[in-house]
């Protein structure tokens, strides 16, 4: 008896291997947009073990926090490397989900069978936003500082409660070393294990009904006589070799920021964050870190403060509706008519535009193009039902196509 | 209380980032080409420092022989001549005055300057070294182009001389200086050059290693996608 028998009798590392790896079916016509989901998987690893460095060194006090990361940066062996793979990892994990996430819409992803994946995808997103968020306080910098004191006093907008709840975040009246300790406590264990055990759940749900693919073919209607997808490949060797070379290609981007533009022009690491946070002195220019602009435009859009907080939270709301918003039974972007493809153009410039304005000062022309755009975002959703309703699908083939 | 305070928040923003770009980036920067390799120009740089800068600003981030081996200098070297706050070669660039002593003299406390070059840009910095010059109505007689009423005075007035200022904001000499002006100029970039080490002294090795982990990966890819055509090759 092998020492692997021994192990399956006891624990079925072999009926997993092959049910998630070796015997898991891909559609064999993956194209470039399915590189970022195990790219993700890659940052995640990455964070997670860098993380653990840097916590042994770092000081979660308002006192010493700045110079304990300026300490890792230059005393400890190999610090650096470890800073600002982490620092990098950030905001290449969310280049890599928001080119993961408008996968999902071109190839209608998240629609029937695959709506919960969805739902686990974006529960993701939310808590990796939470994560960057109150990760992004450590450094405790100017920007770090006065970034969390204008976001958590949004909490403050919301009626009744709010004050009160913004309170019970800091844990202080201002951003202080009470609020710092608690997002430290957050940032290393509790939002880590939350997103492990959500991106378990995301990668069983898709095991569970297969992934989709750049036709929107169901590829487990056509079996061979083994019942195995003529379409489909086995993740393990194909996909694996695959993702490999988009592994290497992606790293080596990655490495060119980190090794040769860190700051990447202020973007990854803000110049006033290499000032220590100062309660008493407000920066000139609070910009929020560039992955949350579009949602920063979109409260500055709607004059009423109550009412930008809600907007800015439904425009995540409604991302989560998707699955149900969408009622076209077509999946992929391929076949799908021209109401859907004018509206995917619509939404992602609006996006794109909200990015960039939430960068800029909120002068009177900014604003009025933020809100036009915010209406755009919204009107991509919330018109979903009609215009996917009447829009004139084409055919979708039998068989997966390749070139 | 909570609507106050968001209004100032967002009334924070929008009217200092308008004023901000109305302004447009506090006039124009001169701008310096410094050398982090140019380790003759690191050493005046760290000259100049010590002797001018390091009795207000600390630089407390910084450790005296780290510096002595990025620069190419011996411990003892370093703590013969550039040395002078503290006697362990293994101390950071501290400094003696009392931060309550400084907000008294000069109104506020001198910056920490270990970092000062990734937060202010070393443009910044060279543009600000070279443009005190005197006006009356400031307490240490001296303003500077690049900070607008700052509470640092001209230190370096004996080498640069002392500047006038017409009505179009141009600078002209009032008072000569024991420096030519450009002597001056690459007293100012040295001195850039070393704030700009001392903000991240990993830099060079960065730079160092960064172009070996491209070639591996360069490399890498090759193997990676002859790797996946072999696998590939039945697949249709």
């Amino acid at each position: 008896m092998s020492m692997m028998d021994w192990i399956d009798a006891r624990f079925p590392a072999t009926k997993m291997w092959k049910e998630h790896i070796s015997e898991y079916y891909a559609p064999k016509n993956f194209n470039f947009w399915y590189y970022f989901g195990s790219l993700a998987l890659l940052i995640l690893v990455l964070q997670i073990i860098t993380g653990i460095f840097l916590t042994m060194n770092y000081k979660p006090d308002a006192e010493l926090a700045f110079a304990s990361v300026e300490y890792i940066m230059r005393d400890v062996e190999w610090g650096w490397l470890i800073r600002y793979l982490h620092s990098t990892g950030a905001s290449a994990f969310f280049v890599v989900i928001y080119l993961h996430m408008f996968r999902g819409l071109m190839y209608g992803s998240y629609k029937q069978p695959r709506e919960l994946i969805w739902i686990f995808g974006m529960l993701l997103y939310v808590v990796l936003m939470a994560e960057a968020f109150m990760g992004y306080l450590l450094p405790w910098g100017q920007m770090s500082y006065w970034g969390a004191q204008v976001i958590i006093s949004l909490f403050g907008a919301l009626p009744v409660i709010g004050e009160d709840l913004a309170l019970w975040i800091r844990g202080d009246y201002v951003v202080a070393d009470a609020t710092l300790n608690r997002f430290f406590a957050m940032h290393v264990i509790a939002l880590p294990i939350v997103l492990l055990g959500l991106v378990a759940a995301h990668i069983l749900a898709l095991h569970e009904v297969g992934s989709n693919n750049p036709d929107g073919v169901d590829i487990k209607k056509n079996k061979d006589a083994n019942g195995k997808p003529v379409d489909g490949i086995p993740f393990h060797p194909y996909y694996t070799v695959k993702d490999l070379v988009g592994v290497v290609v992606f790293l080596f981007i990655f490495s060119l920021v980190l090794f040769y533009m860190p700051e990447f022009g202020g973007w990854f690491l803000e110049k006033d964050n290499f000032i220590p946070a100062d309660p008493l002195k407000t920066p000139e220019h609070i910009v929020p870190l560039w992955y949350f602009t579009p949602f920063y435009a979109i409260l500055r859009a709607v004059p009423d403060k109550l009412f930008g907080v809600i907007a800015m939270g439904l425009a995540i709301v409604v991302l989560f509706l998707l699955p149900w918003l969408d009622r076209s039974r077509t999946r992929s972007i391929r076949y799908r008519g021209p109401y859907f493809r004018i509206a995917l153009v619509v939404f992602v410039i609006s996006f794109l535009a909200l990015g960039y304005l939430g960068t800029q000062p909120a002068t009177f022309l900014y604003t009025l193009m933020a809100q036009i755009f915010t209406v755009l975002y919204f009107a991509f959703f919330l018109l979903m039902p009609i215009y996917t309703k009447f829009d004139k699908d084409k055919p979708v083939p039998e068989r997966v196509t390749t070139k | 209380m909570r609507n106050l305070t968001f209004a100032a928040l967002i009334s924070v923003f929008s009217v200092f980032s308008t004023l901000a770009i109305a302004a447009g980036p506090s006039s124009k920067l001169d701008t310096v080409d410094i050398d982090l390799t140019d380790k003759a120009s690191l050493q005046r740089g760290a000259h100049t420092f010590v002797n001018y800068c390091l009795s207000c600003h600390g630089a407390s981030l910084m450790r005296y022989n780290r510096m002595a081996k990025d620069l190419g200098l011996t411990d003892d070297q370093v703590a013969e001549n550039l040395m002078f706050a503290t006697d362990k070669i293994g101390d950071t660039m501290q400094i003696a005055m009392r931060a309550e002593d400084a907000k008294r003299w000069f109104g506020v406390v001198p910056p920490d300057l270990s970092v000062i070059a990734r937060a202010r840009g070393t443009d910044w910095l060279y543009t600000y070294l070279r443009t005190f010059y005197l006006d009356e109505s400031r307490p240490m007689g001296t303003n500077n182009l690049a900070f607008k009423d700052v509470g640092m005075p001209h230190v370096l007035w004996e080498q640069q001389g002392y500047q006038a200022i017409d009505e179009y904001g141009h600078l002209s000499v009032e008072q000569e200086g024991a420096l030519t002006p450009r002597q001056y100029d690459m007293m100012s970039r040295d001195l850039v050059n070393f704030l700009a080490y001392i903000s991240e002294p990993s830099k060079l090795q960065r730079l160092a290693l960064g172009k070996w982990v491209l070639l591996y990966l360069a490399i890498f890819f090759v193997i990676a996608l002859a790797l996946k055509k072999a696998y590939w090759k039945d697949v249709h």
